[in-house]
């Protein structure tokens, strides 16, 4: 419960000064936003309405109180092309993005938890240097070429997957599945790359600790001390790289969601960005980055379930 | 009767470690090459990358005069992606340079000096920094900055700061208390002169590994930008803006995408095997 607490009271000042950052980054647009968002060819009459329209007239700091006040009572703000709440667009642009990000870290499971055990079982094998280059690969590789190739092999060359487009799951989960099959995919290869060094290192690591070499001495098989013994203690620090990445997936689909012109998160970003609507980008990044704030607690909170030495503090280590 | 090894440099037991790697070896070729290519760009290709456009070979395919095809301008892909090699080299560098730069010295100070600026600014701002996803933060910066090369740059060398801030810190605060920093100190040298001559120095091979890996994914963050299209523009022959052009044509020319791609993938592997390399040639922890 301490740890809870203590956890949460730390987080309050990073969180305020992300949303400093968050609300200067307006102030880096070249020149006066109000212009910047009309365009120059804006009547001076619509500039300075605009100008009424985001506050600009005030100091800085009241600006930003005003903001902070609006933020804080979980009002994002108006779009600025339709007027449209920015709180419903991001509810509206979620479910999609959460469903591609779980999707991802699914795939990026499947293809690390093997690999990385694999690998750890059998050191500097032929089986340990193919796993190994198989996550060289996938951090090589951008995962929005990965995804076009996709598309070329599996929706124009094979026609078994569709290349684009999204279909919501309760709408007709047959079609929702398929078409987010490539783009969980390409995004999933590359985050398994990450998760596959961690769990082989962290696997390595607890495979040379003194109960492990307990149970080999007492004649266990060598499958009940990796998945009996091992895994367990080795999965304590990929829980906590598994929810970072998470978290950072609500943001790294941008480029995905792009490709496979799904309408998501990332996508409503990069819309927003080309349509100059500067107050749905503020607000979407600042939710984004809040999200990872309160993962990476959660995931604080949980590793400190999992880990005893922690939960009791340091004299229990 | 102590016997002393035979005494070597440490930059050659360094570089007998690295070549002892034969990843690593053909991650500094790899990176190698990009450069000679990035160099002598003229000298490989009789095109020029934005200006001979062949109208009567639009989207030809590999073969003939044009080895690798042509885009949708009949411009000479292996040109462009010849010529892209000096704007990959530049994405690797510059992001990098920035973040090292403006990175480095804050991580010094902070690790050095300790305190309430260290505890309650810089570590709270570097916190806050690492709050955003990386291309999140990345593509705003670039937008709000106005797009270009440039500025994408520049905005994925603010996205690096806090890993370079994070690592020189904590290894400062390693280092500080060693005995040969105290005898540096008890001499009276300035603490300038303790942090750059004698701290700075065992910081830079965790920073070297960490600068080779960066250029890795700064070259890949540039392409995303550049595929967006907030990074170069469409006429600059980036790698990241051939792709954009590319996604128009995957159904019909799909090999207008395929060098792009092939030559990122390659070239990150390259920085990511001289990263790995290096880290193993500089870990004492590993034997060789």
């Amino acid at each position: 419960m301490k740890i809870i607490i203590k956890r949460i009271a730390a987080a309050i000042p990073v969180l305020f000064i992300v949303s400093i950052m968050v609300f200067l980054m307006l102030q880096l647009l070249p020149g006066d936003p109000a212009t910047v968002i009309l365009g120059q060819e804006a009547t001076p009459e619509a500039v300075e309405a605009m100008r009424e329209q985001l506050g600009l007239n005030q100091p800085l700091l009241i600006q930003y109180l005003h903001w902070l006040g609006n933020v804080l009572q979980g009002n994002l703000g108006q779009s600025l092309v339709d007027g449209t709440s920015v709180n419903d667009l991001i509810a509206e642009r979620l479910p999609a993005t959460l469903e591609l990000a779980f999707g991802s870290f699914l795939v990026a499971l499947l293809i690390a938890l093997p690999c990385g055990i694999l690998s750890a079982a059998r050191p500097n094998t032929i089986i340990d240097h193919f796993c190994t280059f198989i996550s060289l690969i996938g951090m090589s590789i951008p995962h929005f070429w990965l995804g076009m190739m996709c598309i070329i092999l599996f929706a124009v060359e094979l026609g078994i997957l569709p290349a684009s487009g999204y279909v919501p799951f309760f709408d007709d989960p047959a079609e929702n599945l398929k078409t987010i099959i490539l783009p969980v995919v390409a995004t999933g290869f590359r985050e398994s790359a990450v998760l596959t060094r961690m769990v082989r290192s962290s696997m390595l690591e607890v495979m040379q600790s003194d109960y492990i070499r307990t149970a080999k001495a007492k004649g266990l098989g060598e499958r009940t001390i990796l998945f009996g013994h091992a895994l367990k203690n080795a999965m304590i620090p990929v829980i906590t790289t598994s929810g970072i990445m998470l978290a950072g997936l609500l943001g790294g689909l941008v480029i995905t969601e792009t490709i496979f012109n799904i309408p998501g998160y990332g996508k409503l970003i990069i819309d927003s960005v080309f349509n100059r609507d500067f107050i749905t980008v503020q607000s979407a990044i600042l939710v984004s980055a809040v999200f990872v704030v309160v993962v990476n607690i959660a995931v604080d909170i949980l590793y400190a379930l999992v880990d005893p030495r922690i939960r009791l503090g340091k004299e229990g280590a | 009767m102590v016997e002393f090894p035979e005494k070597r440099s440490m930059l050659s037991i360094f570089v007998r470690r690295y070549c002892s790697n034969r990843q690593a070896i053909l991650g500094a070729v790899i990176v190698g090459l990009l450069l000679l290519v990035a160099l002598g760009a003229p000298l490989l290709t009789q095109y020029d990358p934005v200006y001979d456009q062949d109208y009567n070979a639009v989207l030809a395919s590999p073969g003939g005069a044009h080895i690798f095809g042509t885009d949708d301008l009949g411009r000479d892909t292996f040109t462009r992606l010849v010529y892209g090699s000096r704007l990959t080299a530049a994405a690797a560098i510059l992001p990098v340079a920035f973040a090292f730069c403006v990175g480095v010295p804050i991580g010094l100070y902070s690790g050095y000096k300790g305190g309430f600026i260290d505890q309650w600014i810089i570590t709270r701002i570097v916190d806050a920094l690492q709050a955003f996803p990386s291309m999140v933060l990345a593509l705003a910066l670039a937008a709000m900055l106005g797009g270009g090369f440039m500025n994408a740059m520049l905005a994925i060398g603010i996205g690096f700061l806090p890993a370079f801030i994070r690592i020189t810190r904590a290894q400062v605060i390693q280092i500080k208390n060693l005995e040969y920093v105290q005898a540096a100190r008890s001499i009276g040298c300035s603490d300038l002169r303790i942090a750059v001559v004698h701290i700075l120095p065992n910081v830079m091979p965790t920073l070297l590994v960490q600068i080779t890996l960066a250029m890795a994914s700064a070259i890949i963050s540039e392409a995303g930008l550049s595929y967006i299209g907030l990074g170069a523009s469409p006429e600059q022959p980036s790698w990241g803006s051939m792709l954009r052009t590319a996604q128009s044509y995957l159904g019909t020319q799909p090999w207008v995408a395929f060098f792009p791609g092939l030559s990122i993938s390659v070239v990150v592997l390259g920085f990511n095997l001289m990263g790995d390399g290096l880290r193993r040639a500089l870990d004492p922890k590993i034997k060789d």
